[in-house]
């Protein structure tokens, strides 16, 4: 056998004493990756995350594509938070090609990034419920998501993957009643998950098995540079639509939801917390939104951006998410990069792990807010 | 494509589909340059961030180039020997504390590959708005061997951590290596990809 390995090719060790195991990708807990994991007994000393398995080249579809046929496939890594994956996109792009954007557009895209947050972390929690054990927290955030996903539907045609916006302003505008159907589906919404607390996040079993496990210092989460609920959870306040509010998220009301633990406990409440906000922003959102006007300005077809980079960014379902365009004066970007929430931090995987028993690896994993699809891109 | 199928009473986009966008058809009919919106007036550079900027070029005079100040956002580009002194010093003087982004960037008509980091903070309230993109290049080589050419940078990894898993992903798609990184294994390709890094240009789809 050859010693000499290319660049980039590493063979590992074999240790008497540690044992290394793969978890994935086939295990349903990992998601579509592999947690490489060696364990002395039960203790976890080493982690080693291994991506890449839906990994579709999304960046470089981009450079082949105009900015307009770009949308669709952009919203594919994470299907379920389809209108936040791309509002960087988009965002980018109407700098590039100098669009304004009416205002009703821009009320109509905060409500569908909310929903959409709210259905994205439902799924979630869905799957942090099942792989702690907790059948009823699969059932029910499955069943109410239902009521956000009808309400997407009537806005825009579609149930998942909406390719909602567009360089310019939303696709199309909503139905005529749909603004009491929304109020009344969120507030019911809402009711439902305030519910949630008796069963999942008050409940002893829960905190018995996340609380102290795999805790993130407020410096550590800093210098990972994680984002989005792991960050929150830290102790650190930090949210996009705050900081740096995009549209009209400087109009609304809404607070910043900040703990100080860092835990598994806190980073698994923060969504949970963020989804109520949400609703808030929601009715605020309805409230305030021009009853009429353009939803959408006129493109000329294949249009072409200014020579430049642009880099935006906002806050999605799993953190901050860049998007970072070059342009070269054609109609598709010279190059489009997604910096996303997930793949920022999954950095903290490692370091959570090291020290934790086997048994406490899906709660630690889960509760990074991780999706392995998005990772990839 | 539905945008344009939404268009067709306003008579322009029925001639445009998915696949005529290939650039004769956009030049067969130039738009009046009327059509586009005015550009906006030569407006004043936002005073915070021309500060920071600033700041970086007295401290390294020649060696840095001001891209653009614009509102909250800083772009510097620098040669590739002095990146790890200017992130440094962006880390312990302007108070920027994690790597948002590493973009790798390739320019075959310039033989170059660039590699943008984009800064952010947020132990600093009054930066939690701005983005500083340090940018720099590397040589590139047309017949490449990731890690075995020049095409190498020195690493971030120790100046800012965050930056690990995104210069391991600019490694495997560019070929960029980086020099000091601990782990410069490859992340999402698989291990027995043996063609060129894929985010090159010269990296063709199929069938595009």
């Amino acid at each position: 056998m050859a010693t000499e390995l290319p660049p980039g090719l590493a063979l590992r060790k074999v240790d008497e004493r540690i044992m290394t195991l793969n978890v994935g990708p086939q295990h349903p807990g990992s998601g579509h990756m592999r947690i490489i994991v060696q364990i002395d007994g039960d203790y976890i000393v080493a982690c080693d995350p291994d991506p890449g398995y839906v990994h579709r080249g999304e960046e470089k579809m981009a450079e082949y594509r105009n900015y307009i046929t770009n949308i669709p496939h952009l919203e594919r890594p994470v299907i379920h938070d389809s209108c936040n994956i791309l509002y960087p996109y988009v965002l980018g792009a109407e700098e590039l090609l100098g669009i304004e954007v009416p205002e009703r557009a821009k009320y109509l895209r905060v409500i569908a990034a909310e929903l959409n947050r709210c259905i994205y972390t439902m799924y979630w929690l869905a799957i942090y419920g099942i792989f702690l054990g907790h059948s009823t927290m699969f059932m029910w955030p499955a069943g109410d998501r239902e009521l956000l996903i009808d309400l997407m539907e009537k806005m825009s045609g579609a149930r998942v993957t909406h390719a909602h916006f567009v360089p310019g302003g939303v696709r199309n505008d909503v139905p005529a009643n749909f603004e009491d159907v929304c109020l009344r589906q969120v507030n019911y919404f809402e009711k439902r998950i305030k519910e949630y607390a008796d069963i999942f996040y008050d409940n002893p079993i829960l905190i018995s098995r996340t609380a102290d496990t795999g805790v993130l210092s407020r410096q550590d989460a800093i210098r990972l540079g994680t984002t989005g609920s792991v960050l929150r959870a830290s102790g650190v306040d930090y949210d996009v639509r705050k900081k740096e509010p995009y549209d009209v998220y400087d109009e609304l009301d809404f607070d910043v939801n900040v703990l100080k633990n860092g835990d598994s406990y806190d980073r698994s409440k923060i969504p949970w917390l963020d989804m109520m906000e949400s609703c808030t922003i929601i009715r605020n959102a309805l409230q305030k939104m021009p009853k009429s006007g353009s939803v959408r300005v006129k493109l000329k077809p294949n249009p072409k951006g200014e020579i430049g980079s642009v880099y935006k960014r906002v806050e999605s379902g799993r953190g901050a998410l860049g998007c970072y365009i070059v342009s070269d004066k054609k109609p598709e970007p010279y190059r489009v990069k997604l910096s996303v929430g997930s793949f920022r931090n999954l950095i903290a995987l490692p370091y959570l792990l090291k020290g934790e028993k086997l048994g406490n690896m899906p709660s630690v994993y889960w509760s990074l807010n991780y999706w392995p699809v998005e990772a990839d891109r | 494509m539905y945008v344009t199928a939404r268009k067709n009473q306003e008579n322009e986009g029925q001639e445009v589909c998915i696949m005529s966008q290939g650039s004769e058809k956009t030049e067969e009919k130039p738009k009046p340059p009327a059509a586009k919106p005015a550009p906006k007036p030569e407006e004043k550079l936002p005073a915070f961030e021309k500060e920071l900027a600033d700041k970086i070029t007295e401290e390294f005079g020649q060696k840095t180039k001001v891209a653009f100040v614009k509102p909250d956002r800083i772009r510097i580009n620098v040669e590739s020997q002095d990146i790890r002194k200017v992130a440094e010093f962006v880390r312990d003087s302007l108070n920027f504390d994690h790597a948002e982004s590493v973009s790798g960037v390739d320019f075959p008509a310039d033989k170059e590959i660039e590699v943008v980091y984009h800064l952010g903070s947020y132990s600093d309230s009054s930066l939690s708005r701005k983005i500083l993109a340090l940018a720099t290049r590397a040589p590139r080589e047309d017949n490449p061997i990731p890690g075995g050419d020049a095409t190498k940078l020195p690493s971030l990894r120790d100046v800012f951590y965050s930056v690990e898993f995104h210069e391991r992903e600019t490694f495997e798609m560019l070929g960029v290596y980086f020099e000091g990184h601990p782990d410069n294994r490859r992340l999402l390709l698989p291990e027995d990809w043996a063609d060129l890094p894929p985010l090159r240009k010269d990296f063709a789809i199929k069938g595009r």
